[in-house]
C-alpha cells in the first residue's frame, strides 16, 4: 500500500519523461542493431553488418556508432529465465569513471528497460530484476570517460509449464 | 546409470504394496511403510540432494534455476506479505483475544505440525482452516482462502517454523487412517482431460521440464508454502496451488479446503515428515 | 500506512552496500485483467538514494522492471548509524519516501 502524495495534475514532470524518451530513441536506433550477443567470427569481420537486411542498417552497423566493445563489462543473466516476469540481471565493470549503466531488451515492446545514474563515489555495479516479454538479448551499456561501451547476452524466455 | 535404474525399479516394486493396499480395507494401511518407501524413492531419484534441500523443490534438482532463486532470495519478494502477516497475527480481535490464543505455544513455531487429524470432529484440520476457525470463534469473519491476508498469516507462522522438520501424526483412529488413505488415493488417481495424477508429474517426472518449469519432487513439496510465485505476482497457499494445478490438467478443481484437498495435504505432509520447513518460499 | 520501501544498507569498510525492495505493481500496460481489459501502465519512473545531502544513486525505470522491484548497488562513504533517504515517483504522480539507517 503506497503512502502517496499526489502531485496533482495529470502529467509527470516533463524533464524525466524527456530523458526517458531520448534514451529510448537512442536505444531503438543504435543499440539493438549494433550490439548483439557475439557469435564466433573471424576477428575484425563485421558480422552484424553482413547480417543486416536493409542497406541503411548494414551501413550503420558497418560504420558503427561510437559504441566500443570491451571485455571489461560482466553481464550476469540466466541462460533460461525461470520466469519472464522476474529475470535477475547483474552488471559490474572495471571501466573507469563510470557515469551510467543502462539496460536494454531489444525484443521487449520498449527496448529501454532501465538506466542507472552513478555519481562520483558510487560503485560501477548494479543488480536488478527485469520483465522480458520473450527470448531476447539483454544489452548492458556503460558510459565511461565520455565513451560508450556495450555487451549483450541472450536470455531464453519460454512459456511456464503446467499448461498455465 | 544402470544401477540407478535397478535401484529405482526395486523401490518402485517395494512401493507397490502401498498402492495395492488402496484396494484393501483401511485397517491394512501402513502409512509408516508408505512414508519410508516414498522417501527412499525420492532419495534414489536425486541421490545428491541432502534431505533438508527437498523443501526447495525445483531448486534442489536444477542448478541454473537454483542460481536465479538464490539471487532473488537476497531480498525475497514475500517480504511484504511477511510483515503484513506478522502485524495481522499480533493484532488482537475486537473481543481482545488474538490468534495466539487458538494455538499451542501461542502459534509460534508450530506450522510443521499441520495438518493434524482432529479426533473430536473426525476431520483433517489444516493451518488455513484453523486460522479461520479461530477467527469465527472470536467473532471475526473468515478470510478468503488461496491468497491475500490468509496467505500472509500463513507466511508469518511458517517463518516462525523455518528449519523445523515436518512432524505430522496419524493417530490410531480408523477415521484418521481413512483420511490418510483418501489423500493417498487422490495423489495417485489420474484426473482431467490431460489424465495426469499428481504422481505423473511430481514422482515419475520429478526434476524434468514441463515447458519452462522444472517439476519439483512431491517429497517435501509443501515445505515451502505459502509461496510468492512470480507467475502470480503474489502469495499463494497450498489451496491455490492445488486448485490451479487441477485446472491445469483440465479437471474441475475442488473448492479450497474441500475434504479432498485437506486429505491430500495430510497425505503429502505426512510423506514429507523429516523435511524442514522452508516457508514462506519464492517460486517461478 | 506501512512503507512501500524496504532497505538493507550495510557499511562494509569504506563503502556501503545497499539493497532495496519496493512494493509497487510496475504494471506495463500490456497485461489484461480477468475481464479482458488492459490494466493501465503504472510504474516507478525515478528512484533516488540520498546520503549526507548528496544523491548517491538514481534509477530511471520503465515498465520492463519487474513487479515489486529490487535494486542493489554500493557507494563510497556511509557509516553505521547514518541516514539513507530513499524516494520514488511513478508515472501517475504517486510517490513514497523512507529513511533507513545504515547498519554494520
Amino acid at each position: 500500500m503506497a503512502t502517496h502524495r499526489s502531485t496533482g495534475g495529470d502529467s509527470p514532470q516533463p524533464t524525466r519523461r524527456a530523458t526517458l524518451q531520448a534514451l529510448t530513441l537512442a536505444g531503438m536506433v543504435g543499440f539493438g542493431l549494433t550490439c548483439k550477443a557475439r557469435a564466433d567470427n573471424a576477428p575484425g569481420w563485421p558480422a552484424e553488418a553482413f547480417q543486416k537486411k536493409s542497406q541503411k542498417d548494414a551501413l550503420d552497423a558497418l560504420l558503427g556508432k561510437q559504441f566500443e566493445t570491451t571485455d571489461k563489462i560482466t553481464l550476469d543473466v540466466p541462460e533460461i529465465a525461470e520466469n519472464g516476469a522476474v529475470v535477475p540481471v547483474s552488471i559490474t565493470t572495471s571501466l573507469p569513471n563510470v557515469t551510467s549503466i543502462t539496460i536494454l531488451v531489444p525484443n521487449n515492446p520498449f527496448t529501454l528497460a532501465a538506466s542507472y545514474k552513478l555519481p562520483d563515489g558510487t560503485a560501477p555495479a548494479v543488480s536488478c530484476r527485469l520483465k522480458m516479454a520473450k527470448t531476447s538479448d539483454v544489452v548492458a551499456v556503460v558510459a565511461s570517460d565520455g565513451k560508450v561501451y556495450c555487451v549483450a547476452k541472450p536470455v531464453k524466455v519460454t512459456l511456464g509449464g503446467c499448461g498455465g | 546409470m544402470r544401477a540407478g535404474h535397478l535401484c529405482r525399479l526395486a523401490f518402485a516394486v517395494a512401493a507397490l504394496p502401498g498402492l495395492i493396499g488402496l484396494t484393501h480395507a483401511a485397517a491394512k494401511a501402513d502409512p509408516a511403510a508408505d512414508q519410508h518407501a516414498f522417501q527412499v524413492y525420492a532419495r534414489s531419484q536425486f541421490p545428491a540432494v541432502p534431505l533438508a534441500d527437498f523443501g526447495n523443490g525445483p531448486y534442489a534438482v536444477n542448478a541454473p534455476m537454483r542460481k536465479q532463486w538464490e539471487e532473488i532470495m537476497q531480498f525475497p519478494p514475500y517480504d511484504f506479505a511477511l510483515d503484513e502477516g506478522k502485524a495481522a497475527f499480533e493484532k488482537p480481535f475486537a473481543n481482545g483475544r488474538s490468534y495466539g490464543d487458538c494455538f499451542p505455544n501461542k502459534g509460534i513455531g508450530i506450522r510443521q505440525t499441520f495438518p493434524y487429524f482432529d479426533t473430536a470432529t473426525g476431520e483433517v484440520v489444516t493451518l488455513d482452516l484453523a486460522i479461520n476457525r479461530c477467527r469465527e470463534a472470536n467473532g471475526e469473519k473468515p478470510l478468503p482462502y488461496q491468497t491475500g491476508l490468509i496467505a500472509s498469516i500463513d507466511a508469518y507462522m511458517a517463518e516462525t517454523s523455518r528449519g523445523k522438520p515436518f512432524d505430522i501424526k496419524i493417530p490410531d483412529d480408523p477415521r484418521a487412517l481413512a483420511a490418510y488413505q483418501d489423500g493417498k488415493r487422490f495423489f495417485y488417481t489420474r484426473r482431467g482431460q490431460l489424465n495426469f495424477s499428481c504422481a505423473s508429474c511430481h514422482v515419475q517426472a520429478a526434476g524434468q521440464r514441463l515447458r519452462g518449469d522444472i517439476l519439483a519432487p512431491a517429497f517435501g513439496i509443501l515445505a515451502a508454502f505459502p509461496i510468492y510465485r512470480s507467475d502470480w505476482g503474489s502469495m499463494g497457499t497450498i489451496d491455490r496451488r492445488f486448485t490451479s494445478c487441477n485446472s491445469q490438467v483440465r479437471s474441475v478443481p475442488f473448492k479450497p479446503q474441500d475434504k479432498a484437498y485437506r486429505d491430500l495435504e495430510y497425505f503429502l505432509s505426512y510423506m514429507s515428515n523429516g523435511v524442514p520447513i522452508t516457508g514462506p518460499g519464492a517460486r517461478p | 500506512m506501512p512503507s512501500t520501501i524496504r532497505v538493507r544498507a550495510v557499511a562494509a569498510g569504506d563503502s556501503t552496500d545497499v539493497q532495496a525492495l519496493i512494493q509497487h505493481p510496475m504494471d506495463s500496460g500490456f497485461v489484461k485483467d480477468s475481464d479482458g481489459k488492459l490494466i493501465p501502465p503504472h510504474y516507478i519512473e525515478v528512484l533516488t538514494f540520498e546520503h549526507d545531502g548528496k544523491v548517491v544513486f538514481t534509477a530511471l525505470w520503465g515498465p520492463a522492471v519487474a513487479k515489486d522491484p529490487y535494486v542493489k548497488f554500493a557507494f563510497k562513504g556511509g557509516k553505521s548509524g547514518d541516514d539513507l533517504k530513499v524516494s520514488w515517483t511513478d508515472n501517475l504522480g504517486k510517490s513514497d519516501t523512507s529513511v533507513a539507517k545504515i547498519m554494520g
